[in-house]
């Protein structure tokens, strides 16, 4: 075995530098050029002749990707361009593929929990204003998707949180309809009342997105919106919290997991508590996996300050990158008609997020109506750029609710979210 | 001598175009995006357009001194966590999945084991299976009235609701042992830390929530080292194993002192295999629990991927990804260091100081 010969180690070296050249070449090659920023009063693009859009969405099931579909193919026969509906398995990912790439879809969900980050990196294109009655829509859905006094994208339907109630434990604990609670003190004590030793009164799902209705109804809330200031130390938020505890803590009411339940509706369907407060999609659930459950909804009781709800929403979010922003801002109005949503509400229970369609809706689902009322006075999340890990420190922190420190939580929330926001 | 050279020559050229395809392939998708990756880490990219355009802002270490500076705050806290988290996973994952590898070998190099075919097929199944289709079985097995439950239940244990519970498990056996109370942790502890969490929260241990998640994996990825375990002990002649019986071992003495060392490079390469998976854990975190509950079974990779795709925070977690690796790097050179053959490098060093003064010698005898 001789010592490796000076002519071959030169030839490693060579084909080695060679492939370092060649990987650099590559490197500069991929490295895009710079981008311009879109500033917020650009006139939308538009490509000559018929175009091709395409739509990127998360369905909640073959019933919303139909409905969808369909409503893009009738525009597309209408307008005579193209459309191509893509159903993503993880839009997170695909968005930020998207963007990264410079490429992204021309129309695509945004949640209001990511519409801050999405916003602030000059992801988005605002075209509210360009809408025809872009006033229809409910305000506090708009402000949701509002940064810095800009309103950027259409909200596509709406969520709230209300109350559901086991008509049958009702009945068996001696309650009528008189005694649905509208105040505080009037929640406790039926929860109270239905309180048995196999079942508990209220069970409630973990995380700011069931508690915060509670701040939302004595006036306050995790942050403030309009100014883009944190302010969960608030006297009020303490007040809301500690209200939740001490329910937790006379056993009235129960946290999901503490029942083993992975969210409210499933401790409400297998019947371990006689109320929950969920959202519309409870449904679903119910009728699917709970069939045998009766059950009511009725509107949230009021707080000191008066009603209060959460609100769940997703926009129609159009890319700032999008070389066809005239035509995804037509396909938008045509996605958000007040008939199309009716027809969306039909298909997968979705609530229409124009106000003008709101008597219609309740018309044809009148059982729904208390959670349709919550769009005149529901709060949308934290919709602040940047704030992501914060919230999720908060939601972990809440799951120890029942025996934590109720100003520590809000204390380091609020020192978190000032670190982020200043 | 030059006829040598042109045969080498083409044999050289020929080995080269046959590994050019890969060495490509790695090149662009492997080791390119890793560079890609580092210059991220240096900046504040939020994702728009590509890293590389002008007017990426550059910040140098800012990201790293995110982890882990002072004026960290939550991301520094988050990071700690996630490190602690995996620090106890693989604690228990590395020790515990090799010895259960080298024991099922070892049953299965028993000759007088009848179907060894089926028993290996057996134990390797869980390997080959999508840890994604195990971790959704495993979240109906270990669900709070699932099949788990209902079998303690069986024998009057009442289990935990598993994927709900962030208790620590040292936290409970400290609490079992009389040394706290895990309600109410003692202020020395809980009063003071470092780096952003709590002595109390440090030596929490895994919580019964990454318990699951430990058993899954030492399950599953049991059967790929018992292989290689397998492999080697049926190197072992059994001349040499007889031998030492002659001699008068026991069982036990032909384990320790032929069985062992005979399988020392083996046992290097599991647990330095053992050590880079368990570092890296992320898709049964990312199928089973997204790092609850109670942050218990966050761990680096899948934080970097939270900070990244669902908060936009790209430079950070690009950082993340990097420290993580440098912490893989440091473990796997301890521990090549710690298993290194003293014999043969003694043996090698002793070679090459004979070599070189033979090779001197002729020069100085010649002149």
């Amino acid at each position: 075995m001789s010592p490796t010969s000076p002519p071959s180690r030169r030839r490693r070296r060579t084909s080695l530098a060679a492939l370092a050249v060649s990987s650099s070449l590559a490197l500069a090659a991929c490295g895009g050029g710079g981008f311009e920023e879109d500033g917020s009063s650009d006139p939308a693009s538009s490509g000559d002749g018929p175009v091709e859009l395409q739509v990127l969405i998360a369905s909640s099931g073959d019933a919303e990707t139909q409905a969808v579909e369909d409503a893009a193919a009738a525009w597309a026969e209408e307008s005579g361009n193209e459309v191509e509906v893509v159903v993503a398995n993880d839009i997170a990912q695909q968005l930020s593929q998207g963007f990264a790439g410079g490429n992204p879809p021309d129309v695509f969900y945004v949640d209001a929990g990511v519409f801050g980050d999405y916003a602030e990196a000059g992801n988005l294109y605002p075209y509210l204003d360009q809408m025809e009655d872009a006033d229809d829509f409910y305000p506090n859905l708009v402000d949701s998707f509002t940064l810095d006094d800009q309103a950027y994208c259409a909200p596509k339907d709406f969520s709230t949180l209300a109350l559901q109630i086991n008509t049958e434990s009702w009945k068996k604990a001696g309650l009528t309809d008189a005694d649905i609670p509208t105040t505080w003190d009037e929640l406790q004590s039926v929860a109270q009342e239905l309180t048995t030793p196999d079942q508990a009164g209220l069970v409630l799902g973990i995380g700011r997105d069931r508690v915060g209705a509670f701040l939302v109804q004595n006036g306050g809330f995790w942050v403030d919106g309009e100014t883009g200031e944190a302010t969960a130390t608030e006297p009020t938020n303490v007040e809301a919290l500690e209200f939740v505890q001490g329910m937790l803590e006379g056993g009235e009411a129960v946290l999901a997991p503490d029942v083993d339940a992975g969210w409210g509706g499933e401790g409400f369907g297998t019947q371990k508590a006689a109320m929950t407060i969920e959202g519309n999609w409870i449904r679903g659930a119910m009728e699917n996996d709970y069939p045998d459950v009766d059950y009511t909804v009725a509107e949230l009781p009021e707080g000191p300050a008066g009603k209060g709800t959460l609100l769940f929403t997703q926009c129609w979010g159009i890319a700032a990158d999008s070389p066809d922003q005239e035509a995804a801002v037509s396909l938008v109005e045509a996605m958000t008609t007040p008939e199309q949503q009716l027809k969306n509400a039909d298909a997968f229970g979705v609530m229409p997020s124009r106000e003008s369609a709101q008597a219609d809706y309740v018309e044809q689902f009148p059982d729904d109506a208390p959670f349709i009322a919550g769009g005149d006075y529901g709060q949308g999340p934290v919709n602040l750029p940047g704030l992501g890990p914060v919230v999720a420190d908060l939601d972990s922190q809440l799951e120890q609710l029942k025996t934590a420190d109720v100003n520590q939580i809000l204390e380091s929330f609020q020192k978190n979210a000032e670190a982020e926001l200043q | 001598m030059s006829r040598d050279t042109s045969i080498r020559r083409g044999q050289t050229l020929a080995g080269w175009t046959f590994v050019s395809p890969t060495l490509v392939v790695l090149g662009l998708f492997l080791a390119v995006p890793v560079l890609m990756a580092l210059w991220v880490s240096f900046t504040d990219w939020n994702g728009r357009g590509s890293p590389f355009a002008s007017g990426i802002g550059f910040v140098g270490v800012d990201n790293y001194r995110e982890l882990v500076g002072e004026q960290g705050g939550l991301t520094r806290s988050d990071f700690m966590t996630s490190l602690r988290n995996n620090f106890f996973y693989v604690l228990l994952v590395v020790p515990l999945q090799t010895a259960f590898a080298l024991f099922l070998a070892l049953v299965l190099n028993q000759r007088l084991l009848k179907a060894v075919g089926f028993f290996r097929t057996a134990f390797y199944f869980p390997s080959v299976v999508s840890s994604v289709a195990i971790s959704l079985v495993f979240l109906f097995l270990f669900s709070g009235g699932g099949v788990i439950n209902s079998l303690l239940e069986v024998v009057g244990i009442d289990g935990p609701t598993w994927f709900n519970d962030s208790r620590g498990l040292f936290h409970l056996l400290g609490d079992g042992l009389g040394l706290w109370s895990a309600s109410d942790p003692p202020s020395a502890l809980a009063g003071s830390g470092v780096l952003g969490l709590t002595w109390w929260q440090w030596i929490s241990g895994p919580s019964v929530a990454l318990s699951v998640i430990i058993m899954l994996v030492i399950w599953t990825t049991a059967g790929t080292f018992m292989l290689m375990f397998l492999a080697a002990l049926q190197d072992l002649p059994v001349e040499v194993e007889e031998a030492a019986r002659i001699d008068g071992a026991g069982r036990w003495g032909v384990f320790r002192n032929v069985t062992l060392p005979h399988l020392r490079p083996t046992m290097l390469l599991v647990t330095t295999l053992g050590l880079i998976g368990t570092w890296q854990v992320f898709d049964q975190v990312y199928v089973m629990t997204q790092g609850g509950p109670g942050k218990t079974t966050l761990t680096p990779a899948y934080l970097s991927y939270s900070y990244a795709f669902d908060n936009q925070k790209w430079g950070v977690a690009a950082a993340m990804a990097f420290v993580l690796f440098l912490i893989i790097f440091t473990m796997t050179s301890l521990q090549r260091f710690l298993f290194r053959d003293k014999d043969a490098i003694a043996t090698k060093r002793a070679a090459r100081r004979t070599r070189k003064a033979r090779a001197n010698a002729p020069a100085g005898g010649a002149a």
